[in-house]
């Protein structure tokens, strides 16, 4: 039986944890994002796009190191959250969290700007000429369209904050039921003798979430297109 | 009353329109494709906005570049049956009918939904989805939901583009029946013949973005200058007659201001009113009383005056107690010695007036 060390469900439990967070709060951001990148023009629009694709061109470490800056407890953002509220993001699973959206921020943003442009205007133009005011019409005709792609979006990010490795490490370190996720709990154990046999139980773990939460996401996703198109 | 005077260049389109429609009815914007028909009625939305002019809907301005109002589409209350339909797919037929309901004024709201439902024939529509629906019954529930956000004027534009000629037939049927029963105004965009026929109260006819013509549709689609624009072949007289009876071999009565004509069976009850046409290339001119002749309908009249239609055609403006056009050959007006005052006879093909042309005139409206 494959029975889990209270190593491993700490681990995994961490990483769902920060996964959790991670989509959730960028998601609001990501829906917002696109709808400027999609559908509206402004001066910086190129520039808007290049910071939000940064995450996936430049080495993860890079991300990790930026946000140590920013929002370690002397860097601008860093300092002015604790005096303000008292949060300590740096080497806390709150960090974890921060540096895994960032990280999946490109992958969602992508796929709900794709949905958002499959949406076809000449709806919400309808919906406009029936009085409906344009936030509302977002809320009930562009939205409801997009699903199937924020579903996409939200379940890209969440796979890939569940294994965010690189930023992480080096901006919350590796602190054992803080900050010590499946994936930075497995190379822990590659860097000790005798830890191979833990690290393949994680890998073949990480591999089984991975690949159940994208079979729900595909499931829900075809259910969501066949009520559109039924 | 809508009043429009605006001004739009789209590229190398310009776009310089001024006109006024009086009250209710069905007011069809006329032209060939490419007139600038869907331009406007984008620009009276609120979807396209004009470079300058003014759009007034019953003293109220929507658009007016002099004192620069602009209200949004969802300000204007102008309800919009589009050629495609435009129901919200993810939404039932029901859910679509209801969407702009909840943004009309409570003490606006003079459609009784089931009426609207009724009126339009959706009740066994109501649960389904609009993926699953033909191309009629789109049109049907895209015209109860403009209905059901109460909207001061509907504008439709070439709703039945996409349909075939039966459901076009029925489809203009309902677009009768709402426009009597509920007194909506409805601004119709279309460039087919037998749908303003049908329909207009009201003509405003356009050509390259210029207005040609406006005015009641009797006047406007039986004058021979505007042939050129409402269809070369097509052109012909319009007038309103009353049913008078029905004969045993199948034939209608229709009584007129030049007498009786007698057209194909109508299923139709006497009195009611009908609107028909006659097409100038189906009369012809007699000098003398016609004898021994299969033609039906022939009226006494004389001719008023003519204008040149192509080298060898002549158009004939006739008073024949309402006016009446004949397209004869440049020789026949020689060799027959046609003038103006010249009395003459019109010989009508009674077949020449078939159901299509006739539409069901409208009694007068509310409002």
């Amino acid at each position: 039986m494959f029975a889990l060390t209270p190593l491993e469900s700490e681990a995994i439990l961490l990483s769902l944890r920060v996964a959790f967070w991670a989509t959730l709060i960028s998601l609001p951001i990501a829906i917002a994002v696109a709808w400027l990148l999609a559908r509206v023009c402004f001066p910086g629009h190129t520039l808007l796009n290049g910071l939000v694709h940064l995450p996936l061109v430049v080495p993860p470490v890079v991300i990790g190191y930026l946000l140590l800056l920013l929002l370690g407890r002397n860097g601008p953002m860093g300092a002015w959250l604790y005096d303000w509220f008292g949060i300590t993001v740096a080497f806390t699973w709150r960090g974890a969290a921060v540096a895994s959206a960032v990280m999946a921020f490109p992958l969602m943003v992508r796929a709900i700007r794709l949905s958002l442009e499959n949406v076809d205007v000449r709806l919400e133009a309808a919906a406009r000429t029936l009085g409906a005011p344009p936030i509302w019409v977002f809320a009930t005709v562009s939205m409801p369209l997009m699903l199937p792609g924020i579903l996409t979006g939200a379940m890209l990010a969440f796979a890939r904050s569940f294994g965010e490795f690189g930023a992480t490490i080096t901006f919350v370190s590796n602190i054992p039921g803080e900050t010590r996720t499946l994936p930075i709990a497995l190379y822990s154990m590659t860097q000790v003798p005798g830890g191979e046999g833990g690290a393949l139980r994680l890998m073949i773990l990480s591999i089984v979430i991975a690949m159940l939460a994208l079979f729900v996401s595909e499931l829900l996703a075809r259910r969501l297109r066949a009520r559109l198109t039924e | 009353m809508l009043e429009v005077d605006l001004r739009k260049r789209l590229g190398d389109f310009v776009l310089d329109v001024t006109f006024e429609v009086e009250g209710g009815g069905i007011t069809a914007l006329f032209g060939r494709s490419g007139a600038g028909k869907t331009m406007l009625i984008n620009m009276l939305a609120g979807l396209l906005k004009p470079d300058a002019g003014l759009i007034r809907i019953n003293g109220q301005a929507l658009f007016d570049s002099r004192s620069r109002v602009n209200l949004l589409p969802e300000r204007r209350r102008l309800g919009y049956v589009f050629q495609e339909s435009r129901l919200f797919p993810h939404l039932s037929v029901r859910s679509n009918l209801f969407y702009g309901r909840r943004f009309a004024p409570k003490g606006e709201r003079f459609h009784n939904p089931g009426r609207v439902v009724d009126l339009l024939g959706l009740e066994t529509l109501l649960s389904r989805r609009p993926v699953t629906l033909s191309g009629g019954e789109k049109q049907r529930v895209a015209i109860g939901r403009a209905l059901l956000a109460e909207p001061r004027l509907i504008l439709m534009d070439e709703p039945l583009a996409a349909l075939d000629a039966t459901r076009k037939s029925e489809i203009m049927g309902y677009i009768e029946r709402i426009s009597d029963a509920l007194a909506v105004p409805i601004v119709y965009v279309s460039h087919a013949l037998e749908e303003v026929t049908r329909l207009a109260d009201q003509v405003v006819l356009l050509a390259d973005g210029k207005l040609v013509a406006a005015g009641p549709a009797v006047d406007i689609m039986g004058r021979p200058d505007l042939s050129p624009h409402t269809g070369r072949h097509e052109a012909g007289a319009l007038f309103e007659t009353l049913v008078a009876g029905h004969d045993d071999f199948g034939l209608t009565m229709l009584v007129f201001e030049g007498g009786t004509l007698c057209v194909a069976g109508l299923d139709l009850a006497d009195g009611t009113r009908v609107r028909a046409r006659i097409r100038a290339r189906d009369v012809a001119i007699a000098t003398a009383p016609p004898a021994d002749l299969s033609i039906l309908n022939v009226f006494p009249g004389r001719v008023v005056d003519m204008y040149e239609n192509s080298p060898a055609a002549i158009d004939v403006e006739l008073d024949i107690g309402v006016r009446l056009w004949a397209r004869i050959t440049r020789r026949s007006v020689h060799d027959l010695g046609l003038k103006p005052g010249r009395e003459v006879y019109a010989l009508v093909k009674s077949v020449a007036i078939d159901r299509h042309s006739l539409g069901l005139a409208q009694p007068p409206k509310r409002n």
